[in-house]
Parts: C-alpha cells; structure tokens; sequence
C-alpha cells in the first residue's frame, strides 16, 4: 500500500500552469521536502493537496485512496493535517480554544446533547482536553494556554499553528515553511521538534522550506521544483549537488 | 483582585468560572424574579420587551458575532415566528406545542436563507438576506387569505396547560424563563465543538475547514439556529403586542436587530442582552427627553432614527467592543485599581495576512 502519492498532477490558472505535472511519493515515517525558488508552485502543491484548488490534472492517493473529488474538510478527516505559510490562526479566541478546534475531527457528541451540555458532552470535553495538553506539553506552550492569539508574537504563533495541526493526530502533516518569520533560535526549537514529531509521535511529514540548514538536517528525501515542474528527487545531499537545481537558483554557468 | 488558581482541567468547564459569578447571577436572578413586586407596570413592559429582544438578540449573536456571517433580514425570521404562533394559536393550538413550531419553522426558513451563505460573504450576503427581508414582508401583505394582509391579525392570550397566561406577571415569568433558557442553551453551545466551529469560520474559513470542519453544514447550522431563537422571540413578540401586521417586519427592524449585536458587542451573550435592553430604553430616554427639547428639534420626523444612527456611529468609532466591552473595561478597572492603564483593551493589528486563500 503506497502511503501518499502524487501522480501527474497539475493545475492551471488561465494561461499560467503553476503545477505541471508533478509525480512523488512520501513514504511512512520520513519527513519529505520540497524546495524550490518563489513561484515554483510549492504552496499550490499544498493547496492542491488541501483540496482548496481543484487539480486540472492528475490524482493525490492518500493510503490507497484517491482525495480529488471530495469535500475540503474530508481531507483533514482522513488524517492530514497542515500548516499555512502566513499563520492562519483563530485571532479571536484562545491558544487552548484554538488547539481545541484541532480537535473538531474527534468530536463525538450531537447537537442537542451540546445544547444541554449532557454529562456525556462533560467527558468528550474532559477527553478533547487532556488530548490538548498532550500537545502543549510537547510543545512547551504551557504558559499561552489562556492568552488571546491576537496579541502573541509572531513565532509563538508559528508554534501554535504547529500545535493546533498535531492536536488532530494526522497521519499525514504538511508543514508550509515551517521556519519562515522564525529567528535561528526558534528555528532550532522547530527543527528538532520536527525530529520529534518523525520519531517520536510516528507522523510522516511534508514540508516546504527554503532554509537549507534545516532541510539538510530533517529530511530523508527532497523533491526540488522549479516553474511548476519537478527538477530533481533524491536525498538531500544528491539534490543540492544537483545541476538542475543549481541553475535553478544560482543561473546557468554558460555566459548568456 | 481576583487570582484565579486552576487546579483541574475541569475547572475550565464549568459555566460559572468562580464563586463570585455565581453570587452575582443569583443575586441578578433573584432581582429578576422579585421585579413583579418592585416594578410597576410600565416598568414590567419594558421587562417584556427586553426578554424579548435578548432572545432575538442571542440569534443575532450566534450568527453575526459569533459565525461571522452578516444578515439584514432578521426581521423576518421574527415575521414566520409571529405568524406561526398567531395562526396556530388561532387554530386552537397549546402553546408548549405551537412555541416549538414557531421555533422550527423559522429554521427551517433559516436553512434555505442559509444556501446563499455557502457561496456570498460580507455585503453580497448582506444584499441577499436584506433581498429576503423584502420579499417575506411583501408576501405577508399579499397572502391575505394566510395572513389578513396589512389590516393585521389579532392574537390570543397564552394558554398553557390550562391556565390562560393573561397577567403582566405571569407573562414576564414566562419571557424570563425562555430568555434564561435560551442564554443557557447558547452557552452551552459555546463551550462545545459546534461552538468551536462556529468561532472556528469566523475568524478563518479557510484554517476551519483544514481542521475538518464542514463549513456548509455548520453555516447551513448557524442559520437555522438563529433563525429559531429569532422565530421564538417572534413569536412572544405576537402575544407581547397581541396584534401583527406586516409593518412590525420591516426592513427598519432588521437593521434595529443588527444594532442590538453592533451596540451590545460582537461576540459576547452578555452583549446580546446588553444591547436588546438599550435599543428598548433608547426610545424611552427619547422621549423623556423631548420634554426638554425646543420645540422645533422635538416635533421634528425622524428624531429617533437620527439618534439610534449616531449612537450606532459613535459606538463603531469609540468603542467597537460594544457595551459589553464598555462594562469589561468598568470591571478591570475596579479590579486592577490603581493600575488600569489605557491601553489595555487596545487591539494589536497584524499586518501579514494571507490575501491569496481569501
């Protein structure tokens, strides 16, 4: 059974093909990397994969199951879960209310049941909240428990994010620059949570980044784009010795 | 000053957060249930009306500030309320069963207003709930046969498990139950996974439906719900006044409802309640304070609607929290004196914002 698998995939915006034609695979347990220059059409592979654009070609089959087709928030009950390059967090409430909303997939209990706030309502919550606190504690956020996300700063919530997409116990996590916005303090905080979450809690991870220390030092396996098409797939080391990859960011050697 | 020491994740489930709440919302409770003794009858009406918006109010709330969807055609919502009751109570129907009705029936209208909410956001679904505003008002005036068109129906007193309900009291009791119930019910909702979602789309669709939440079915949600605690206060609203007609459903009262939400604070119950009770004071103070004013500016058309717009415009401008925020602020200042500083309550502004997935 292939875990998750991109095959062929592609979409186009009017005129302009921002994927086209991407094939990979992102095996159980390995933390997979996409890099590339800007536009190169990262984040819409995301997209793409989040069901938020529909695919004008090609198929995701996520553990033998293929996703197009279905309703956006389905993704995310199957088991994947993402974070958004800019921070996409609910301002108005709390860090708690917000990694509580990540658990939404496990909800359990009917509407009128929530109404009257029945015992059996009482014990889901009690549930929903340890489950909570396990990410917390992973995540040391302990002290923002209660604080509004509208006044934290900007690597506190990159965190949170993190938090909110682990309190759904993906499968299956898409991490969309992790490191971006974040000092190299906190950028080592991620790295090895990313370790963390690989080895420790068993999820398989997807990410884009552009910081090539930290992509060095977590991924198996790194996917380079370049235009919307995939310019090279190895290790990390085969792809940064790459020629493609190369001239992608650094120009070709030839003179013009 | 109060330290709150949380010792058990339980004790962030509690509806009341401390003792003093408690002391304070039974004391409330006991004022309230008291007020046949210490108001007088013109007060008791203003009781009635406050009870009655608040409820209608607490639908607002659930969608506008707590959903995040905007809806200029409340009113009628509160017109299928008010008719259902009347035409059922007229059909000879008991109250604990027509009540009910008025309530689903009004979702359900709710669930179809709601199918445009899928695919419109801010003013496009301001301009549809508005465009349904109108055309239920005009149907009211035209289904004569259904509705005695604009000369109005007349409504019968409350009838309930035998005893008619036909005193101020007994009235008042009732409207305190529902709206205590009903404040209870939303809460409840609030604190649950339903409510998380609602807060969830609000302030993200986009993040909401990459947690699993299906935003089709949890608008078409929040629709009917709002729609049926609007269609309740309709229907209350009927016995209130004991004679409808289309022009108690007008766009003007609609907009009035979204005035309760703006005034009272987006978000809050405490503002849904706050603000259905200064929408039916307002007017009051108004013409009180005619009696003060030369004559030419008192007699003059549209004094109300003047002064209902630039409160609600000096309410955006200064305090966009509403009077519940107004009233938070009152309280942390007492509890933190002297240390209050200004900007306390100020709103922190973010600058990145993802516009691409909007």
């Amino acid at each position: 059974m292939r875990f998750f698998a991109v095959e062929n995939l592609g979409i186009r915006f009017g005129g302009v093909v921002a994927v086209d034609n991407v094939t990979f695979e992102v095996r159980r347990g390995e933390v997979t990397t996409i890099i590339g220059p800007n536009g190169a059409g990262k984040t819409t592979i995301f997209n793409l994969i989040g069901l938020i654009y529909p695919a004008t070609a090609g198929r995701i089959v996520f553990q033998d199951r293929e996703l197009s087709g279905l309703n956006p928030h389905r993704v995310a009950e199957l088991g994947i879960a993402r974070t958004f390059q800019n921070i996409e967090l609910f301002e108005h409430a709390t860090v708690l209310q917000n990694l509580l909303i990540g658990r939404h997939r496990h909800r359990r209990t009917a509407l009128w049941q929530e109404l009257a706030y029945t015992p059996a309502v009482r014990n889901a919550e009690r549930a929903q909240r340890e489950a909570v606190e396990k990410v917390i504690e992973f995540l040391d956020l302990q002290h923002y428990r209660d604080s509004m996300v509208a006044g934290l700063p900007y690597g506190v919530r990159k965190v949170i994010e993190l938090g909110r997409a682990l309190a759904t116990e993906p499968k299956l996590l898409l991490l969309d620059e992790p490191s971006s916005g974040l000092n190299p303090e906190e950028t080592n905080d991620m790295a090895y949570w990313i370790e963390d979450i690989k080895k420790g809690l068993g999820i398989t991870v997807l990410m884009v980044e552009h910081d090539m220390s930290l992509v060095q030092r977590v991924s198996d396996r790194v996917l380079a784009l370049n235009e919307g098409r995939a310019i090279a797939e190895g290790t990390p080391a085969e792809v940064q010795a790459h020629p493609a990859v190369i001239e992608a960011y650094l120009g070709s050697k030839e003179p013009v | 000053m109060r330290f709150l020491f949380k010792t058990a994740y339980d004790q962030d489930l509690r509806l009341f957060r401390h003792r003093g709440q408690v002391f304070w919302y039974g004391l409330l409770a006991l004022v309230l249930l008291a007020a046949p003794w210490w108001a007088s009858e013109y007060v008791m009406s203003q009781l009635h009306f406050i009870g009655i918006y608040s409820i209608v109010g607490l639908g607002m709330m659930l969608l506008v500030g707590f959903t995040g969807q905007i809806s200029l055609g409340h009113a009628a919502f509160l017109a299928v309320g008010a008719y259902t009751e009347t035409l059922l109570q007229a059909a000879g129907w008991p109250f604990w069963l027509s009540l009910p009705c008025a309530a689903l029936l009004s979702a359900a209208v709710g669930i179809i207003v709601g199918l445009p909410a899928l695919r419109l956001k801010g003013i496009y679904l301001a301009i549809a709930t508005l465009a349904f505003g109108v055309i239920v008002e005009e149907i009211l005036a035209r289904w004569e046969s259904l509705t005695g068109g604009n000369s109005g129906k007349h409504v019968k007193a409350i009838e309930l498990f035998g005893a008619k309900l036909d005193g101020d009291a007994d009235f008042y009791y009732l409207v305190l139950a529902l709206t205590a119930l009903c404040c209870i019910a939303l809460a409840n909702l609030l604190r649950s996974p339903t409510g998380r979602a609602f807060v969830a789309i609000r302030d993200s669709e986009i993040s909401a439906s990459c947690m699993g939440v299906n935003l089709a079915k949890y608008k078409t949600l929040s629709f009917a719900l709002s729609a049926a605690l609007t269609g309740i206060g309709g229907a209350l609203y009927a016995h209130k006044v004991s004679f409808i007609s289309p022009e108690q459903f007008t766009l003007l009262v609609s907009i009035e409802l979204v005035t309760i939400v703006i005034l009272g604070g987006v978000g809050s119950i405490h503002g849904a309640v706050f603000g259905a009770a200064f929408i039916i004071v307002l007017p009051q103070l108004i013409s009180i304070a005619k009696d003060y004013l030369p004559a030419g500016v008192a007699g003059a058309a549209g004094l109300q609607s003047t002064v209902f717009g630039l409160v609600l415009i000096a309410f955006i401008i200064f305090e966009p929290m509403g009077l519940y925020g107004r009233w938070l602020k009152i309280r942390t200042w007492f509890e933190l004196f002297p240390f209050y500083r200004r900007g306390m309550f100020r709103r922190q502004k973010t600058y990145m914002k993802s516009e691409r997935l909007r």
